[in-house]
């Protein structure tokens, strides 16, 4: 909940509540301003709720927000890198934050670097950058600690194919590697893609939950934006008028 | 855990300010290179205009004087000037700076001193003009000078003396150690100024980088998605914040300790040919006294800096808030040069010119410890005060997520 100067106190997220587990990526799908930011902000405790609480492996997001931060890799497209760091001291720089003594911190540096094929670039500025490799040493920046719960917030906004394509992979690796995968997103095709449970979110509510199988069986559709219409609608008529 | 994760990030902010070259212009190269251009240079530029100046012949032109040739006859033989015929448009060359005076020496002047009737000379020159000053500070000298001549010839021949027109003489003496007062007050003043000026100079570009930078950059997000408590980034932050203003302070007062001294140097060769400048000089103790008492001053500085930067959404925006501040900053160290302010208990408390007066009598190695006691005392306050804040700022989510 936070107040507008136009429009009066806003409810971002109300009571929405969700279980992600390990090994499952799940769908945040919504349109712009449905919540989905908030809500995994929320979850990665970069911001607080004024209600309610969420849990991650067992800490409290409002009690705990540390240790919360310290299992989960965030990444956006708004969390960008410090253009005077190299490559190699960005990801240092939160493997140190994350609290790795600078034994594992080299290993694990080693290792990201090796498994990302960013040895190339490792000692360039991060202002030196394409957007390819920029992408890649956020993921190594999220890797670092390997955490066990992953949020993408829209990680492909505004990526080129290719770029897109390097963190579709890169999320399916983390559910392969039985990591907890929340993923937010407006594009239907990465969600039928890549999503084990789907999350439909409009004006902060959570209006539908289910695998794609279920929701297709549910609303008798079979194209995901038909069935993402059916659900969002009425909804959507509401915000636009508010 | 705490101090490790501070640590961490005054690590990792200074090693990207030593990378950034605006932070290094304003921390190394202002203070080590602009100020001592501006005070060396400037001065050695002034003194060489001057001494250019008193060292060229004027010309000048006499109106009138036809009836008194002994005067006219004693301005020509001055060797410091060069009389010239009257022209027309006389008014026009001076206005113009072709010539710098013109003397009016009104009809029958010599012949009204022997009736010992009283005429004026007037002097036509413009006013502010160096060169017309210099010029007319000569003719003022030959004319007091040959009035002093006159009144002795006409007391000799009444065999009076000298002492009737002048019955006694009005002397000054200082008595203030020569390196605490005059010039040297107000050198004491300029120094506070620099060096409060330049303590905020020093902190204001890494505070806006890394607090409004952030935001513009993206990178804020990624920070707090960080297990790091938010307390200690801002505290890291900070640091990073104060150690850049206090090294532009450091810097600045060595500086112009080695300026001032080659300065000197370069006075005490122009005094052996007759100049007798004052000498400016800082002593190691006087130039610590003003770094220690700058301490706080910076705190206070860092931390105000980072509350307002915090706030803004982008660079500009945060340039914008802390002009402001900067003429907040500049108005108690301008007064503090202004003479007659001095410390009482009350101006003690006040931010700023508590540390500049106070300064101010330090450089001239003036001690007053009760003095130095409250305003360390109550900046330290202040400073705790803008440090907190600080910290608040950077846990309000509707500012560090201002749209």
């Amino acid at each position: 909940m936070f107040q507008d100067k136009k429009r009066g106190a806003i409810r971002a997220v109300d009571h929405v509540s969700f279980i992600c587990r390990p090994g499952q990526i799940y769908g945040l799908l919504g349109a712009n301003g449905a919540g989905k930011t908030t809500t995994l902000r929320i979850l990665a405790t970069i911001l607080e709720p004024t209600e309610g609480t969420a849990v991650v492996c067992g800490h409290d997001a409002v009690e705990q927000p540390e240790k919360v931060r310290a299992n989960v890799g965030f990444l956006s497209t708004a969390t960008a890198l410090y253009p005077r760091l190299t490559a190699q001291e960005m990801v240092e720089y939160f493997g140190r934050l994350n609290g790795l003594d600078e034994g594992t911190l080299k290993k694990r540096v080693n290792d990201i670097f090796d498994r990302l094929d960013m040895n190339g670039f490792r000692d360039r500025r991060c202002d030196k950058l394409s957007t390819g490799m920029k992408q890649k040493t956020s993921i190594a920046r999220t890797l670092v600690h390997d955490p066990p719960v992953m949020i993408f917030d829209e990680p492909t906004l505004g990526l080129d194919i290719m770029t897109a394509r390097t963190i579709i992979a890169f999320i399916r690796e983390c559910r392969d590697r039985g990591k907890t995968v929340i993923f937010s997103t407006h594009v239907m095709s990465e969600v039928e893609k890549l999503c084990d449970v789907i999350g439909i979110i409009q004006s902060g509510k959570l209006l539908d939950e289910g695998t794609l199988g279920g929701l297709r069986q549910k609303h008798g559709e079979q194209d995901l934006e038909e069935i993402f219409v059916k659900i969002v609608s009425p909804h959507y008529a509401q915000t636009e008028t508010n | 855990m705490a101090l490790r994760s501070i640590g961490i990030v005054y690590r990792k902010e200074l090693k990207e300010a030593l990378r950034d070259r605006r932070t290094l212009v304003t921390m190394l190269v202002v203070p080590l290179l602009i100020f001592p251009l501006l005070s060396v240079g400037f001065g050695a530029m002034v003194a060489v205009i001057i001494g250019k100046a008193q060292e060229e012949v004027p010309k000048i032109m006499i109106k009138g004087g036809a009836d008194s040739p002994d005067v006219v006859e004693g301005l020509k033989k001055m060797d410091k000037i060069r009389i010239v015929p009257l022209a027309d448009d006389w008014r026009d060359q001076i206005v113009n700076k072709q010539i710098p005076l013109v003397i009016e020496i009104p009809r029958g002047f010599e012949k009204s001193l022997a009736n010992q009737e009283q005429l004026t000379v007037t002097l036509y020159d413009y006013s502010g003009e160096l060169k017309s000053e210099i010029a007319r500070g000569k003719i003022q000298k030959f004319f007091d000078d040959y009035r002093d001549r006159v009144v002795t010839n006409r007391l000799a021949t009444k065999n009076l003396p000298a002492s009737l027109v002048k019955p006694f003489d009005v002397k000054q003496q200082n008595v203030a150690p020569p390196e605490k007062s005059g010039g040297a007050l107000f050198f004491g003043g300029f120094i506070a100024y620099i060096v409060v000026f330049l303590c905020l100079n020093g902190g204001m570009h890494p505070a806006i980088d890394l607090t409004a930078g952030e935001k513009e950059r993206g990178t804020m997000e990624t920070i707090l998605s960080s297990p790091i408590p938010r307390a200690n980034l801002v505290i890291g932050k900070f640091l990073l914040v104060l150690t850049t203003a206090l090294t532009t302070a450091a810097l600045s007062v060595i500086s112009m300790g080695v300026s001032f001294t080659i300065a000197n140097h370069l006075r005490t060769a122009s005094a052996q040919a007759g100049d007798t400048g004052m000498n400016f000089h800082i002593g190691f103790g006087a130039a610590l006294s003003v770094f220690i008492m700058a301490i706080p001053l910076a705190v206070l500085f860092a931390a105000v800096l980072i509350t307002v930067a915090t706030f803004a959404k982008t660079n500009k925006e945060a340039q914008s808030y802390i002009m402001p501040l900067m003429f907040l900053v500049i108005i108690p160290a301008v007064a503090a040069m202004l003479p007659g302010i001095d410390l009482t208990p009350k101006l003690a408390l006040v931010p700023i010119l508590n540390v500049s007066l106070l300064c101010k009598e330090l450089v001239i190695g003036t001690y007053h410890w009760n003095y130095i006691a409250i305003i360390f005392t109550s900046t330290c306050v202040y400073a705790a005060f803008a440090l907190f804040l600080a910290v608040k700022m950077f846990q309000r989510e509707s500012v560090l997520f201002r749209s």
